[in-house]
């Protein structure tokens, strides 16, 4: 949490004011009790009636100076603590554009969008009122405390006693339940996950007839939950009753050490008056001091939450200025390499070694898990290998500048994501300037074009959220032509065209070999007839390459090659 | 005027729920009415003590005493039955919140699909969970504030009454003005609170669409513009932000100020009263302790109130669930199919999810026992209709499907869908241990069982190299394993069973090839002599099957055998070469 508070350093003066006044506000009113006093043993006592009216005036400029105090101190708050939300989401989105793949599959996406959303409210909800109250509750208390010691330094004793009993309940009731209540997080947690993984698997649940079975889980967690709420709920409740008999006890004892006072002539009737207010006004900010305490723990573990992502160290690092292409006659070349993934337990790909010349349409292919995508993801430097050398257009990559490097590749990963916004918007993706006749023209080729064709405003169809509004192979094919708008020197298909079927999946392989650039095409799949025309085929089995080689070579010399190409065709056709 | 009844409706449906606990909300009430008095009750005692104490050597210590013995017997009382009535109303709460949550929950096993399919989860989820949270929070707080708050009021006037009606009178006309400003700053915050809230929202599907896709974002260099479409998101947050608390915060000095000013007045006029003898100075007292309090519930209530509209609104969500009408019911006399060989007829059948769109028209098919029927055709051309109605996961339109020559909407649904195995192309995982997971079908299967079943998947060799092996805890969302061993295992569930009729949905498309023909293999040993409905890519699966339905945009347009079709040069006929083309 410390180290977010760098990010208030432009607000120092909202900061350091906004407290200053709500101090003066809380100050104004520990006057009154004094002024009440005054009313009782002067304007009383003397029965002055213009001493009392006079006293009453006071009191009321008195409020009047703690509103304009405490109005401008709320400014001051409210300001400070959005512009130190502001600027905070403004670094952690810009952080997370920073981390690697790695990075982002250890943290989660959802993990990223609750701190960047709901735990920055909290924070900056728990800044506000932390420069609101942190300071004037507990200046209220000992102020009364202090205030008492003017009065009559027996009776301030009493406060004394009081405030340290109070503390240690309001600390302890809190500090024993903080555990409790997220032992219910937990189990609200657990009755969440029922739910969604109920929904989820609704037709399998239903297709074995797990209902019953189903309600019987989620009412025995529900159950617990309800008696750990309960079980909670009778400690948290004790708070109130406590404070409110130990504020009174003191109130008992503060009475009749006043009694003895005015008896011995110490102190006057309006003194035991005053004190008995201040007594009063411990409790109400008591109330409020523990509220905020709740609050403020809550902000605390948001703010921790959200500095963790900070603290992250982004651990792909490319280098700022760059040397010039040596000349190499493969596009890509890959020298023995390795590459583990953050804690698994070996390598997912093993002493690859692979050489790609301009303009070549290479296929790799391999059962689930055997590390196709992994060598896509290594050769774009999405993940650094572990050992080995990757060259692109002769040069290593860890040499390149990332955005140079990047603006290499055209890349459609295996999950077809569009973005909300217009079809032309997510064209231009790929291409910031793209004219229309560009993303038209990739449009074709990707076999999208029709998808346009039959939407009324063409390439000012707005996709929703997701693309939920297109089909998952239009939402593929769109993913495609996104690619290939950008032009690149290399094409990388991860396994795009699962959701085409065969007819158009072959005219799409076609039309992208006729892109005039003639650009690198790597095409990762698992059915044989989309690489079968490759130049090169890689085949990968458990993150080793058995073999390399075209089609005709393979089906001769490879036999997981041959196995995989007969499980889709069967042995007659080859 | 729908509205009004909608909200009358949720409070009724509220109180018959809260009925259950009548005997605690009474005691509860009980407690509360007299916690408050006594708690109003103290201060009139610590003035009249006050009073006692005059002045030096005139302090009459044996009454005070009586009197503080009495404050200390009322302030246990009050604490024991404000911790008393706290639990009861916590107790009540939460048994509401879990009857309200266990029958919406029971209602989702009940629901038709078209509703599971047609809401997004994530919103029924936050219906059951944090709907009836926040419901909870609700009613928590106006059990333990409202009631208290409007005896308190009422206590305090009695009480003011008792000691002074002028000075009562004028607390009673000034205090309304702090409401007002307090409702008046309320309204005109509204505006900005709105805003805030629609561009948070706005920021929030903003985060969740970019950092959700970062890997994309990151492969397109995208982060640039992603930062400063975000930041201007966040400069307009910012300023709404501002606007919003400051205004809001407006309330609580305001509120006081114009306390503070009753508080001044009450001074003055009690204090001239004392002049004139009119009341003492412990009632002096009194009057400002009281002055203090009778504000202080009226803003709490307003506080209450709009929390309780809140949980109101979110309560109506969750009834709403509840609400919902069920899939109709198995009849009474339901038949329970016995000794099932596999005949399923479809009789001109039509369906459709939506009256305007027609899918499925008069559609005839007539399967035999151990036949493999395949279903083919382009993507979304409504593959998976066919096994929303074979499991009669949806109900057709007009038309039957018969099973055994009985139509499945006078069979049970239990008795139905147990006499099929169904592998879906989305696998699904339950929270639980592997072995949990394959005996689903089956509770009572033995280890023997299970281990046959998965070494005929060839799902035995991956389960034994976990790291507890058939106990090894997984869950959908995170498993650990890969999309292909996630598929085995759904196979080994319906491998464990095995019931007479099979339904495969692209069961194997995510299963590399080489496994795959393992699989196929002992699919094929299933199969034997049992009916299957097939949905696949893959040809070779297709072409080995006694009928193949096409399908086009929700239709069967084609039905035959793959040399029947492919003879007929129609729509499969192309479908098929495709794959030989480039």
């Amino acid at each position: 949490m410390k180290k977010l508070l760098v990010y208030m350093k432009g607000y120092r003066k909202e900061c350091i004011l906004a407290p200053l006044f709500k101090m003066t506000e809380a100050l104004f009113e520990l006057f009154i009790p004094l002024v009440v006093a005054a009313i009782i043993d002067n304007g009383i006592g003397n029965n002055d009636t213009g001493y009392v009216i006079k006293m009453c005036l006071i009191m009321g400029t008195l409020g009047l100076l703690g509103l304009i105090c405490a109005v401008t101190a709320q400014y001051f708050s409210a300001k400070a603590a959005a512009c130190f939300a502001q600027k905070l989401r403004h670094v952690l989105f810009e952080h997370i554009q920073k981390l690697s793949y790695t990075q982002l599959d250890k943290i989660g996406s959802s993990t990223l969008i609750t701190r960047l959303t709901s735990d920055m409210n909290q924070l900056q909800n728990g800044v506000n009122m932390t420069l609101r109250l942190f300071l004037r509750s507990p200046f209220i208390v000992f102020g009364a405390m202090i205030m008492a010691f003017t009065i009559n330094t027996k009776a301030a004793l009493i406060f004394v006693g009081a405030i340290v009993l109070l503390s240690i309940i309001v600390f302890g009731i809190m500090l024993g339940s903080i555990p409790l209540y997220n032992k219910i997080q937990q189990k609200l947690d657990d009755v969440l996950e029922i739910t969604k993984e109920n929904l989820s698997g609704v037709r399998v649940i239903r297709a074995f007839r797990k209902e019953q079975e189903e309600i019987e889980e989620f009412e025995d967690t529900n159950n617990m939950l309800t008696t750990l709420q309960n079980f909670t709920g009778k400690i948290s409740t004790l708070m109130n009753p406590l404070t409110f008999i130990i504020i009174n006890f003191a109130v008992i004892i503060l009475i009749y050490t006043g009694a003895i006072e005015v008896f011995n002539g110490v102190i006057t009737q309006g003194a035991v008056v005053a004190l008995y207010n201040y007594m009063s006004q411990i409790l109400v900010e008591l109330i409020k001091l523990v509220s905020f305490i709740i609050l403020l723990t809550k902000a605390v573990a948001c703010g921790n939450r959200i500095e963790a992502v900070l603290e992250m160290k982004p651990d792909i690092i490319s280098p700022n200025d760059e040397t010039a292409c040596e000349n190499s006659s493969y596009i890509i070349e890959l020298n023995h390499a390795y590459l583990k993934y953050k804690n698994a337990s070996g390598f997912s790909l093993s002493d690859i070694n692979l050489k790609i010349k301009q303009g070549e349409t290479v296929g790799i292919i391999g059962g689930t898990g055997s590390g196709k995508s992994s060598l896509v993801n290594i050769i774009a430097r999405f993940y650094d290998i572990e050992k080995g050398d990757i060259f692109i257009k002769g040069k290593n990559i860890k040499d390149y500048q990332k955005d140079n490097l990047r603006n290499l590749f055209g890349i459609v990963p295996q999950k077809a994501v569009l973005f909300k916004g217009t079809v032309r918007e997510n064209m231009k993706w790929g291409k910031k300037d793209a004219s229309d006749e560009e993303i038209i023209n990739a449009l074709t080729i990707a076999q999208a074009k029709e998808i346009i064709d039959n939407k009324e405003n063409g390439l000012d169809f707005i996709i929703e959220q997701g693309g939920k509004n297109l089909s998952g192979g239009q939402r593929q094919r769109l993913t495609i032509a996104r690619a290939i708008v950008k032009n690149p020197e290399i094409l990388i298909l991860d396994d795009s065209s699962s959701a085409l079927d065969y007819a158009t999946d072959a005219k799409l392989r076609k039309a992208i070999r006729e892109i005039k650039n003639n650009p690198t095409v790597i095409i990762v799949s698992q059915r044989t007839s989309s690489i079968q025309f490759a130049d090169k085929i890689i085949v990968l089995d458990d993150g080793h390459a058995v073999g390399v080689g075209t089609h005709k070579e393979l089906l001769k010399n490879c036999s997981i090659y041959k196995e995989i190409h007969d499980s889709q065709f069967g042995t007659e056709e080859s | 005027m729908k509205k009004n009844l909608n909200k009358k409706h949720t409070i009724n449906k509220v109180f018959s729920y809260v009925s259950k606990y009548k005997p605690l909300i009474f005691l509860s009430v009980l407690f509360a009415a007299v916690s408050v008095a006594l708690t109003l009750y103290i201060p009139i005692l610590i003035g009249n003590s006050i009073d006692l104490i005059i002045d030096k050597n005139n302090v009459d210590f044996d009454s005070i005493l009586k009197i503080l013995i009495n404050v200390g017997v009322m302030v246990g009382i009050t604490s024991a039955l404000q911790w008393l009535m706290n639990t009861i109303n916590n107790f009540v709460t939460f048994r509401v919140v879990r009857d309200i949550r266990n029958e919406a929950f029971r209602k989702l096993q009940e629901l038709p699909l078209s509703y599971i399919d047609s809401h997004q989860h994530g919103e029924l989820v936050s219906r059951i969970i944090a709907d009836a949270d926040q419901f909870a929070d609700g009613l928590l707080m106006g059990f333990t504030q409202f009631f208290t708050g409007i005896v308190t009021i009422f206590g305090t006037l009695a009480f003011m009454l008792s000691i002074n009606v002028k000075i009562t009178l004028l607390v009673v006309i000034l205090t309304p003005i702090s409401l007002f400003v307090a409702k008046f700053i309320a309204k005109s915050t509204y505006d900005y609170f709105k805003l805030q809230s629609e561009i948070r929202g706005e920021q929030t599907a903003f985060v969740d669409e970019m950092i959700g896709n970062q890997k994309v974002v990151q492969a397109f260099s995208y982060e640039n513009e992603s930062l400063s479409r975000f930041d201007e998101i966040n400069e307009k947050l910012t300023k709404a932000s501002i606007k919003a608390v400051f205004f809001s915060s407006l309330t609580n000095p305001v509120t006081r100020f114009i306390n503070s000013l009753i508080y001044a007045a009450v001074g003055l006029t009690g204090a001239i009263s004392v002049i004139n003898g009119v009341i003492t100075i412990g009632g002096l007292t009194c009057f400002l302790s009281y002055a203090n309090q009778y504000t202080k519930p009226f803003n709490e209530i307003s506080g209450v109130i709009t929390e309780l509209q809140n949980a109101l609104a979110c309560a109506a969500r969750v009834f709403e669930l509840i609400e919902e009408p069920p899939q109709t019911p198995d009849e009474a006399n339901a038949v329970v199919l016995s000794d099932v060989k596999g005949n399923v007829s479809l009789e001109n059948v039509c369906f459709s999810y939506t009256p305007e769109k027609n899918l499925i028209q008069n559609f005839n098919l007539n399967v035999k026992h151990g036949q493999r029927v395949a279903i083919v055709g382009p993507t979304g051309c409504g593959k998976t209709t066919m096994i929303n109605l074979l499991m009669r996961f949806y109900d057709v339109n007009s038309g039957k499907i018969c099973v055994e020559s009985c139509d499945i909407k006078n069979i049970s649904r239990n008795s139905l869908r147990s006499n099929y195995g169904m592998v879906l192309q989305d696998t699904w995982l339950k929270n639980g241990t592997i072995r949990e997971n394959i005996i689903i079908g089956k509770p009572d299967a033995t280890d023997d069982e299970v281990i046959t079943a998965a070494k005929s998947t060839y799902a035995h060799s991956f389960i034994k190299n976990l790291p507890e092996g058939y106990d090894t805890v997984v869950s959908d969302s995170n498993s650990g394993l890969s999309q292909g061993q996630k598929q085995l295992l759904c196979i080994t569930r319906v491998m464990l069973s095995i019931p007479p009729m099979l339904i495969l949905d692209e069961a194997t498309s995510s299963i590399d090839t080489r496994t795959e023909l393992i699989i196929q293999k002992s699919f094929a040993k299933m199969m034997k002599g049992r009916t299957s409905f097939i949905v696949a890519h893959r040809l070779s699966t297709i072409r080995e099957a006694d009928v193949i339905l096409v399908m086009k945009d929700g239709n069967v347009i084609e039905q035959g055998n793959h040399k029947e079709l492919l003879n007929k040069n129609g729509f499969y006929a192309d479908l098929y070469n495709s794959q030989f083309s480039i």
